[in-house]
This record gives C-alpha cells, sequence and structure tokens, in this order.
C-alpha cells in the first residue's frame, strides 16, 4: 500500500498541485493540500482499496482541502462571496465529509477526462520573467514533490537558501502578475524553448562528470519523467520529443560512462555491452517519429548524433562523416563555439587530424572559449595521432592546468603519460 | 493589473526622432495606458531628504549613474505577459530598457 502510494506520489504530484492552483491561484495552499491529500491516501487506501484513478481521487481530496480552508478563511474575514465564486459545486456541496466528496466526485469523474493543468504548471515555472535557478527549483518542487531539502542536496546550497528561492520565486509570480497558462501561440516557441532548457539543465544535474550522487540522479529521473509528460501534453512539438530522445541516449550509456573509481571513461573506451539496448532502442524510436515530422531543431540533431554512437558496434564502425555532418547543421541552428569544437572532433575522425586541428586552430585564434580545458585537451589528441608529441604534450600540460575537476585531470594525467612515453 | 513602465535609457544614442515618436505606441496602447509622460533630464532633478525634522535638498538624482529613467507610462492590462508584449513595443525598448514594475495594490 506504501508503494502504491508512493508510485501515486511520484506521477500524481504534480497534476494535483497544478489542479488545485488552477482553482485558488494559491501555490502555497497547493503544495499543503498536495501533502494532505497523499497523507489521507496513506490512512484511507489501506482500508478501503487504491481507488480505480488514484490522480482523480487525489486532486478531488486536495481541491475539497483547498476549498475547505479558504471558505472557513472566507468564513472568519467575512469574504464569502470569494469562495463561493471558486466553488463550482456550490455552498451546497460544503455538506458532508471532504473524504465523501472526494470519492463522489472521482467516481463522477470517472469516464471523463480529469483536467490536466499540469503544462499550465510547467509553463507558469519556467516564465521568463524568474531568475532560472528560481525555475529550475520551482519546476521539481511543484512537478515532482521533491521536497526543498532533496532539491537543495541536489544543486549543493543550503536548504535555507533553496527555501528562500522557491518562496521569493512563487511571490513574484504573485505580486507580478505572471499568469498561470499555456502562453498563446505566438509566444510558444520561446517560451517552449525555454522549458526544455531547464529540464535538460535538470538532466545534467545528475549526468555532468563526477556529480552524480543519488540525489541528483533522482533529479535526472524526474527529468526524463518530466520530458517523457510533455510529449504527450506537446504531441505537435518535435524538439520535446527530440529532448527526451537525446535524454534517453545519453542515460542508457550511463552505466559505463565511469569506471570502478568513479573516474570518466571516454566513449571509444567505453565497454559497449553496458549500454542499455533497450534504452537506446526507446530513444532511437522516439526521435524517427521526431524527426518524420521534417522541423529539426537543436535537440533533434544531437539526439541523432548520440543515436549514432550508440548504435554503433565499435569506436570504428561510428558513422564519422555523418556524425560531422550533423554537427555542421547544429552549428547553422545553434551557432556557438563548444559545438565548434564537437564538430572539429568529428570532423578530424571522418576525414583526417589535419583538417579537424585546422577547425581547433581557428577557435583558438579567435580567442573563444578561454580558459576552457576542453579545447587544449582536443588539441593535444589531435597533435598526438598527427605525432606531433612534443606540441600535444605541451597541449596535455595546457588543458592540466585549466581541468576543473580532479576526475578530468587524472584523465589528462594518463594521457600525457602515454604521450610522453611515446616521446622518449 | 497595474503596472508602471519606467522608460530608461543607457546613456546618450542617437535615434531617428521619427522613429522615437511615442504616438504610435500610444495609440496602440489604447485605453490600457492609463497615464504617462517624458521626464526632464535627471540634471534638472532634485532630491528631498527630511532629516532630523531639517529639509535637505539637493540637485541631481539619488543616485547618479549613466543609466537614466527618461519617461514613465501607467498601464492597466490582463498580466505579466500582456505588460511585457506592450513595453517590448515601446520605441525606448529598442534603445534604452523598460522596467515593468507591479503595482503594489495590483
Amino acid at each position: 500500500m506504501k508503494e502504491a502510494v508512493g508510485a501515486a506520489w511520484s506521477e500524481e504530484w504534480g497534476r494535483v498541485v497544478a489542479a488545485v492552483i488552477a482553482s485558488t491561484g494559491d501555490w502555497d495552499l497547493a503544495e499543503e493540500c498536495a501533502q494532505d491529500a497523499f497523507e489521507r491516501a496513506l490512512e484511507t487506501w489501506p482500508r478501503d482499496g487504491v481507488p480505480r484513478r488514484p490522480g482523480a481521487w487525489l486532486t478531488t481530496t486536495a481541491r475539497n482541502r483547498a476549498l475547505d480552508r479558504l471558505r472557513r478563511a472566507a468564513n472568519e474575514s467575512a469574504k464569502l462571496r470569494e469562495a463561493a465564486r471558486l466553488d463550482p459545486a456550490g455552498p451546497a456541496a460544503a455538506a458532508g465529509s471532504a473524504e465523501a466528496q472526494a470519492v463522489a466526485a472521482a467516481e463522477a469523474a470517472e469516464g471523463d477526462a480529469v483536467p490536466d493543468d499540469r503544462l499550465r504548471l510547467i509553463f507558469t515555472c519556467c516564465h521568463p520573467a524568474l531568475p532560472l535557478p528560481a525555475q529550475v527549483a520551482l519546476t521539481l518542487r511543484s512537478l515532482t514533490g521533491l521536497t526543498t531539502a532533496e532539491i537543495a542536496r541536489a544543486f549543493l546550497v543550503p536548504e535555507r537558501t533553496m527555501a528562500q528561492r522557491l518562496t521569493r520565486a512563487k511571490a513574484k509570480i504573485r505580486h507580478a502578475g505572471i499568469p498561470f497558462r499555456v502562453p498563446p501561440r505566438e509566444l510558444l516557441p520561446e517560451r517552449t524553448a525555454a522549458v526544455l532548457a531547464v529540464l535538460y539543465l535538470l538532466f545534467n544535474a545528475g549526468y555532468a562528470p563526477g556529480a552524480a550522487g543519488p540525489d541528483q540522479r533522482r533529479v535526472t529521473a524526474e527529468a526524463i519523467r518530466m520530458t517523457r509528460l510533455l510529449t504527450r501534453l506537446l504531441p505537435d512539438e518535435p524538439e520535446a520529443a527530440g529532448l527526451l530522445a537525446l535524454m534517453l541516449l545519453h542515460e542508457a550509456r550511463a552505466a559505463a560512462r565511469t569506471d570502478a573509481a568513479g573516474d570518466l571513461v571516454p566513449l571509444e573506451e567505453q565497454d559497449r555491452t553496458r549500454w542499455d539496448r533497450q534504452g537506446i532502442a526507446e530513444g532511437v524510436t522516439v526521435l524517427e517519429v521526431a524527426l518524420a515530422r521534417r522541423r529539426p531543431g537543436p535537440y533533434q540533431i544531437q539526439a541523432a548524433i548520440a543515436a549514432l554512437h550508440a548504435q554503433a558496434a565499435g569506436p570504428q564502425d561510428t558513422d564519422w562523416p555523418q556524425i560531422a555532418l550533423l554537427y555542421a547543421e547544429l552549428a547553422r541552428l545553434a551557432p556557438g563555439p563548444v559545438v565548434e569544437l564537437n564538430r572539429a572532433v568529428a570532423v578530424a575522425m571522418a576525414h583526417g587530424p589535419q583538417q579537424g586541428l585546422a577547425l581547433v586552430d581557428a577557435l583558438d585564434a579567435a580567442g573563444e572559449l578561454p580558459g576552457y580545458h576542453l579545447l587544449p585537451a582536443t588539441r593535444a589528441d589531435l597533435l598526438r595521432r598527427l605525432g606531433r608529441t612534443e606540441e600535444a604534450a605541451d597541449a596535455y600540460r595546457r588543458a592540466l592546468e585549466l581541468a576543473p575537476t580532479e576526475a578530468e585531470r587524472r584523465f589528462l594525467r594518463r594521457r600525457l603519460e602515454r604521450t610522453a612515453g611515446t616521446q622518449r | 493589473m497595474k503596472y508602471m513602465l519606467l522608460i530608461c535609457s543607457e546613456g546618450p544614442f542617437t535615434a531617428d526622432p521619427a522613429e522615437m515618436d511615442p504616438q504610435p505606441w500610444i495609440d496602440m496602447a489604447g485605453s490600457r495606458r492609463l497615464t504617462g509622460d517624458r521626464l526632464r533630464d535627471a540634471e534638472d532633478a532634485t532630491t528631498v531628504r527630511v532629516r532630523g525634522g531639517a529639509t535637505l535638498t539637493t540637485d541631481g538624482p539619488y543616485v547618479e549613474t549613466k543609466e537614466q529613467i527618461c519617461g514613465f507610462d501607467v498601464i492597466d492590462v490582463a498580466d505579466l505577459d500582456e505588460a511585457i508584449e506592450i513595453a517590448s513595443k515601446h520605441p525606448m525598448a529598442a534603445y534604452g530598457m523598460i522596467e515593468v514594475r507591479p503595482f503594489w495594490n495590483g
């Protein structure tokens, strides 16, 4: 029974919170009443059995609880009309226990679709008038039911700081009049991009090298769950599906990305038998459906690159010319020096290190990516493959000075030793 | 909801006077714009403080910066998205910036 409630928590928390915000406009009340509804489920489900539609039961229970509380507050402050306006069933429904109402309404809703306000919730959490860290935190808190303490641990900030961030974000929504809605058509593309950016950032919280503790892994899992939900709520948005495919394809390789010591294993050295074939198959299927809509975007292209890597039997079987073309397309749609650096690697693999090196040197000469260790590290790899070992060793040393984590420094040191070894 | 649009410049700039004519924007906002005006330069400002019962009057703005508030508008719209949309169409949005501040009492 605990498991049934626990499963409902992950699946339904966002729906319950969204429904209460939709009918009351009160974010704090929504969280409190969602919490209450789940506590009530823990009491009554063992006795009465799990309702046929747990989500509808929880939503109705939470909404009724919210209306009860507003009504009581309204009675106290003699603002009864406000509550009556909010209560679609009218004052008569106030009679009888909240539980009985919840059951009745859930049964009544059995045939109909329960209104899903989660899309409105996602867009509101990711409103550009909120600072990005607040968007990230609020999305997690409202949509996944992760507690403030869990979110704080995942992002390595004190719980008090995270609580203030959430309080501040909810206050701004209230004070500044940020609407609780799906943006109109003319705003939809840029606002969807903002939502996808937040979800990708959440995914990376547990995916960045050296950052994957259990709290971060949970955030990554929730990011995948939310993106999956978004593809259902926004079926006409191929970039949402593209992002889901990208996440699934990355996640399928997660187990092989680090060795026993927790060090990063580069793609070409990964044990491909440890890749999750089922995850790769799902990612590829999601991507193919998205690409069939013929509206490519940066996430679909990145997913296509990930799919080519994931489907190659070994490093030498990778379709590098195709990957180089995809990076060129990505550079056109979403230009940036990091994309250009990745393109250089693909070009080197497809057409030889000399051509890749020319692209890296152009980036270096333009002063792009100053202080970014992967620029000299990439340069070093290409120089090594060209047999220019002395220059390669110098570039590895430069990369070592810039590398931000110990895991990356260890990796570079090993490369440097190997290069210096061939020098002698 | 009511919002104050603070029309700010980031310092001197050159623009085609026809482009800076606010009238088309005022017409577009229509009845949603309650009031507004351009303000004289900050060098014409006077700052007033009362300390220990004495009124202290100083020349200039309360804080000296390159950025200046050069006008304001009060609009009454449904929500922040509508306020942002109107602000984004103000001629100064392309040269300076518009700060959108919600009213305390909605």
